[in-house]
């Protein structure tokens, strides 16, 4: 077989300092046009406040780690940050709903054995997945949330991805919004977050590209009119404008292998649950934005 | 779904201009999308979006396809007396979704 042909920009990985300098130019002028923006409207008009320190960078990077957060465009970005305009709160009001309905013969909702989710769920969204001794593999929050329903309310599973379980997922998440994510991947969870990175390593698809191929080596630049971000996942389930609707990580994740021209799996499989762990370690530190807003 | 959700200033003083925020889960289907048999899906959509204060309308629109799901309207009205907002959002199927909100006025 003849040698793939190398394409120009595929010659020399740009020194990291270098792209690293880069990013923070950006970011500098990023943030001074919000500024000059900002002045602009206060000079205008006298009537909006002033612009909120939340919008800051810092609390979205952590050392070369950077959430989706800080490739969004200032609207965006102000969208996630408002309780009541972020979209994604809509998700949490039915979750919210859905945690104190009782739903099956037992007449036992999740709030009959975990209480107050603000003091019982605080801390959860971050620690998951994780390995589980009962399945012997790892589970996630939606199996979890899942297996709950089953065993201790002797209900129905939710639906992979359905509006029900993205609504508790998302419940769930809200109580640990903006703590660091540190996921365990020693011990027992140890093989399957290797298979997690060698999926991730993997070449597939028609286009024959690895998730690393563009969330690692080629984060921050173009791809057509995108920045392409680092594929972070402390955000989700995310609010995705692509699907005017919110979404978990194994929707996500499915998309992606679609966008290479690769057969997705299903979701909640175990291949995306690995997966899941090793992206999850990749941001650790990042803050939990449950449930953010993307592209 | 989730309820409809509104921001009304609880209290505010007469004459002043308040913002109000309103947000609601809405798939808005644009009736141009196809779905994976090639089947057109009908347009599901808000037409119509009221707000009456103390039942005198002071706030209205029509929309048309093209506006995202979930829709968020933000407008402005003059804060006149104490009384109760109302707000009407019909859709396609002739669905009202409704909701309201206290305001006080000193």
């Amino acid at each position: 077989m003849q040698p793939r042909p190398r394409l120009p920009w595929c010659e020399s990985r740009p020194d990291r300092r270098w792209a690293s300098a880069r990013v923070l130019v950006s970011l500098v002028v990023i943030l001074g046009a919000a500024c000059t923006g900002a002045g602009l409207l206060l000079a205008g008009e006298g009537l909006r406040p002033a612009p909120t320190q939340s919008r800051q960078l810092s609390p979205y990077t952590v050392e070369d780690r950077r959430s989706g957060y800080s490739y969004l465009s200032e609207e965006n970005q102000r969208l996630q940050d408002d309780d009541f305009a972020n979209p994604g709160l809509l998700w949490v009001e039915q979750g919210r709903a859905l945690w104190h309905q009782a739903d099956s013969t037992t007449g036992m909702s999740c709030a009959s054995c975990h209480g107050d989710a603000t003091v019982s769920m605080r801390g959860m969204r971050t620690r998951y997945p994780h390995f589980d001794s009962q399945r012997g593999k790892l589970i996630n929050l939606e199996q979890q949330i899942n297996r709950c329903r089953e065993q201790r309310m002797q209900a129905l599973p939710y639906p992979y991805e359905s509006e029900t379980l993205l609504a508790l997922t998302t419940f769930v998440g809200w109580q640990s919004r903006g703590l660091p994510t540190h996921v365990s991947i020693d011990g027992p969870a140890q093989p399957f977050f290797e298979a997690g990175r060698a999926f991730y390593m993997q070449r597939r698809g028609q286009l024959d590209l690895a998730c690393t191929h563009c969330h690692d080596q080629y984060a921050g630049q173009r791809l057509r009119g995108d920045v392409i971000s680092q594929g972070q996942s402390n955000g989700f389930p995310i609010y995705r404008h692509t699907w005017q609707t919110l979404g978990s990580t194994h929707r996500m994740f499915a998309w992606c292998n679609t966008s290479v021209r690769a057969e997705p799996s299903p979701l909640g499989a175990d291949e995306y649950v690995n997966l899941e762990l090793f992206v999850a370690w990749r941001g650790r530190g990042l803050p939990v934005e449950t449930p953010a807003v993307r592209r | 779904m989730a309820e409809p959700r509104v921001r009304v200033p609880s209290t505010v003083k007469q004459g002043e201009i308040i913002e109000i925020k309103t947000l609601l889960s809405h798939p808005m289907e644009t009736g141009h999308s196809r779905d994976v048999y090639g089947k057109l899906i009908p347009r599901y959509i808000i037409h119509t979006f009221t707000c009456t204060y103390n039942g005198e309308e002071v706030f209205r629109a029509d929309w048309h396809p093209a506006i995202a799901a979930n829709p968020y309207l933000a407008f402005y009205t003059v804060a006149t007396e104490s009384g109760h907002l109302r707000f009407e959002w019909i859709d396609d199927k002739d669905t009202v979704y409704a909701t309201e909100a206290e305001i006080t006025v000193v």
